[in-house]
């Protein structure tokens, strides 16, 4: 029953996407970097390899995968730019996945072709003003007006909202007031498509972030944004219940983005600790790095076996969400702890922004916070204790 | 149509090329396999024609030890039909002749239309085997170009020559070879991955391709390339020229 080792077709796929991630993105991540540009070239060709086709249904264009094959790809590509394995994670597990999670055959039809082959993306609007970590506090409305949905209100940080290949934000609404079985009310919370060119719908100015400088975020505007009754996402009133099933499965992937992450920091601290003399020995011949770096390798290898081991339970169809918090919670602290790691063995070098340790050290720390804060791990964690 | 690219597995150029000292041959456990980059170039090429016309059949045709499996499966996924793998303990450490031979024996009856290979390749750089094999076979070769225009009835191309370019083509069959001016190989897709285990294989013993000659050479001694030693350094002090021209002399270099 336990066996940890990769099948051919995971490992080759694993490779093909580090031969990738090392030749393709690598050279250009520190001037995307420095511009806060998006790396529309690479996202082509991520495309072209069917990257965000992975785990979806050929039916659709997608490459027939599964969910762990998507989080081995964004594993290799963290390795090197958290913003390029970002950009997937969010095209895929937050963008497409809740339209063929929950869309009619007609609305998969219309979107999912496009979003598997990399052409266009989609973002999630879930996040506002007034719902981060309590995500339920949406405010955001959407009211059915002759056959309309028109939707007014704003959302936060939406990740690939605002590229020339955005096209999509399906975004959380209050749709109404629904009674509970005691009787007391509560929001009817919604999700809708709403298509970048609807008219009402604005895409703000993108933010200027610490970290993730090449991936896409913005804010957005709702005013009387009209878009077709048909454009509802799944039941009316299960908005809110099927973004938290999509969040729990984008732990696993974001779990395995923190593995890369904390990966490329330790590739790059063991070799730089190899190379770098002072005093005239090596400073990795000094306990105090080589016990560093054990530890960050330590870090690496607990943090991969809890994103396989939360897949693994997807995969067969268990319950997860314990799992999948907890890879979660590990890995992004293992990206974090194994940047400021391999920082501090870069010494000053670590602090210049064009070294990857750098970028990894201001990449890291969204780990802690996006799709779910540490603290939002462990609320998870102990309700499965029962508290 | 149908083409048939010739691959070759070759040891990682990114990383240490080494031959073992008692056998002369090269040393397949210091470096990863992979495929031959400039063959990489020509199965790409057969590749964008096949995205063309779906109807294309490509190929892929090596001679090699039992790893070399892998790097027919990699070509399979990449987007090639099938893979032709002359596989044989006995032709271990086997000649251009003799290679030349076997590879040409494993082509003739497999009705392709076109045969693209590389050039050289990085590991032996003989840059022989494509014009011997065009011999063996009699077609036409249209060697290291630069660029090519395959059409359905037959292929064209530019030569680099040091006076300029050659435009050359040939009528069907025909061989040609690519150099690294032509595109970089594509990477393989998830489906391509998944579908690679499907498509067939054929592996073929020295036995089955009838006589195909005797290995006639064989490495005497082979030794370590001795490691490079500090050179003269000629400071300019009015002089350098001269100094220049008196160590070229006493090298025997001019
Ligand atoms: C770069 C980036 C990309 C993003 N992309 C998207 C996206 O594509 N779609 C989307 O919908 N959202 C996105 N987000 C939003 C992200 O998911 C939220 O920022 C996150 O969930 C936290 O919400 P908040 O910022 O409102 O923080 P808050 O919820 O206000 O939390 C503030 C602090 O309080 C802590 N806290 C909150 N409640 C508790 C509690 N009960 N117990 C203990 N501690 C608590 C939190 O852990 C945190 O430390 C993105 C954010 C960033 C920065």
């Amino acid at each position: 029953m336990i066996n940890l080792e990769l099948n051919e077709e995971y490992l080759e796929l694993k490779q093909t996407v580090r031969e990738f991630a090392v030749e393709v993105v690598a050279p250009v991540s520190a001037k995307h970097d420095a511009e806060h540009s998006f790396p529309y070239g690479v996202m082509a060709q991520m495309g072209e390899m069917g990257l965000f086709g992975l785990p979806f249904d050929e039916e659709y264009g997608g490459m027939g995968g599964d969910y762990f094959a998507l989080a081995l790809a964004i594993e290799e590509l963290a390795r090197v730019d958290q913003s390029v394995a970002i950009t997937l994670e969010a095209g895929v597990s937050l963008g497409a996945m809740p339209i063929h999670r929950f869309g009619t055959q007609a609305q998969k039809e219309r979107w999912l072709p496009a979003l598997c082959a990399g052409t266009e993306l989609a973002g999630f609007g879930l996040t506002e003003t007034g719902a981060g970590s309590d995500a339920g506090g949406t405010a955001t409305t959407a009211t059915l007006r002759d056959g309309n949905w028109v939707l007014n209100g704003s959302k936060e940080f939406i990740t690939n909202s605002g590229t020339e290949i955005s096209t999509l934000v399906t975004a959380t609404a209050v749709t109404g007031t629904k009674t509970r079985a005691d009787g007391s009310t509560a929001k009817e919370i919604s999700t809708i498509l709403v298509p970048r060119d609807t008219p009402g719908y604005t895409v703000e100015k993108a933010y200027d972030k610490v970290g993730w400088r090449a991936s896409d975020t913005h804010p957005l505007r709702f005013e009387d944004a009209t878009v077709p009754e048909e454009n509802l996402l799944g039941e009316r009133g299960r908005g809110y219940a099927n973004f938290l099933s999509i969040l729990d499965e984008g732990r696993i992937a974001i779990a395995a983005l923190g593995t890369g992450a904390a990966q490329g920091c330790l590739d790059e601290a063991t070799a730089y600790a190899k190379t770098r003399v002072t005093f005239g020995k090596a400073i990795g011949e000094n306990q105090g790095i080589s016990f560093k770096l054990a530890r960050m390798a330590a870090r690496v290898h607990a943090s991969r076996l809890a994103y396989y081991a939360a897949a693994a339970k997807m995969l067969a169809g268990k319950d997860f969400k314990t799992e999948a918090a907890i890879a979660k919670l590990v890995a992004g602290e293992a990206a974090m702890d194994n940047a400021r790691d391999a920082t501090q063995i870069f010494g000053g070098y670590g602090f210049m922004n064009e070294t990857l340790v750098a970028r990894h050290y201001r990449d890291s720390k969204i780990l802690e916070i996006g799709e779910g804060t540490t603290e939002v791990q462990l609320l998870l964690i102990a309700r499965s204790l029962g508290l | 149509m149908k083409i048939v690219v010739l691959i070759k597995q070759v040891p990682d150029t990114a990383e240490e090329r080494i031959l073992d000292p008692a056998t002369g041959r090269l040393d397949r456990e210091a470096s990863d396999a992979v495929i031959d980059e400039i063959t990489e170039r020509a199965l790409e090429l057969a590749l964008s024609v096949k995205d063309g016309d779906k109807s294309t059949e490509v190929v892929v045709a090596t001679m090699g030890p039992k790893e070399a499996l892998k790097s027919i499966r990699k070509a399979l996924s990449m987007g090639a039909d099938s893979g032709i793998h002359v596989l044989d303990d006995g032709l271990a450490g086997a000649d251009l002749v003799v290679t030349a031979s076997v590879l040409a024996a494993a082509l003739r009856d497999t009705g392709a239309d076109l045969f693209i290979a590389g050039n050289e390749s990085t590991d032996g750089r003989a840059g022989m085997l494509p014009a011997m094999i065009a011999e063996h076979l009699g077609l036409p070769l249209l060697g290291s170009l630069v660029a090519a225009d395959i059409s359905a009835q037959s292929v064209s191309g530019q030569r680099a020559t040091e006076a300029g370019t050659q435009d050359v083509s040939a009528a069907y069959p025909a061989i040609v070879t690519v150099t690294e001016r032509f595109a970089e190989a594509r990477f393989p897709n998830f489906k391509g991955i998944l579908g690679a285990k499907r498509k067939p294989v054929s592996t073929l013993s020295a036995a089955e391709l009838g006589d195909t000659g005797q290995i006639s050479s064989s490495v005497l001694e082979v030794s370590q390339r001795p490691p490079r030693t500090a050179g003269a350094k000629i400071t300019d002090d009015g002089n350098a020229a001269a100094q220049l021209v008196d160590f070229l002399a006493s090298r025997r270099l001019i």
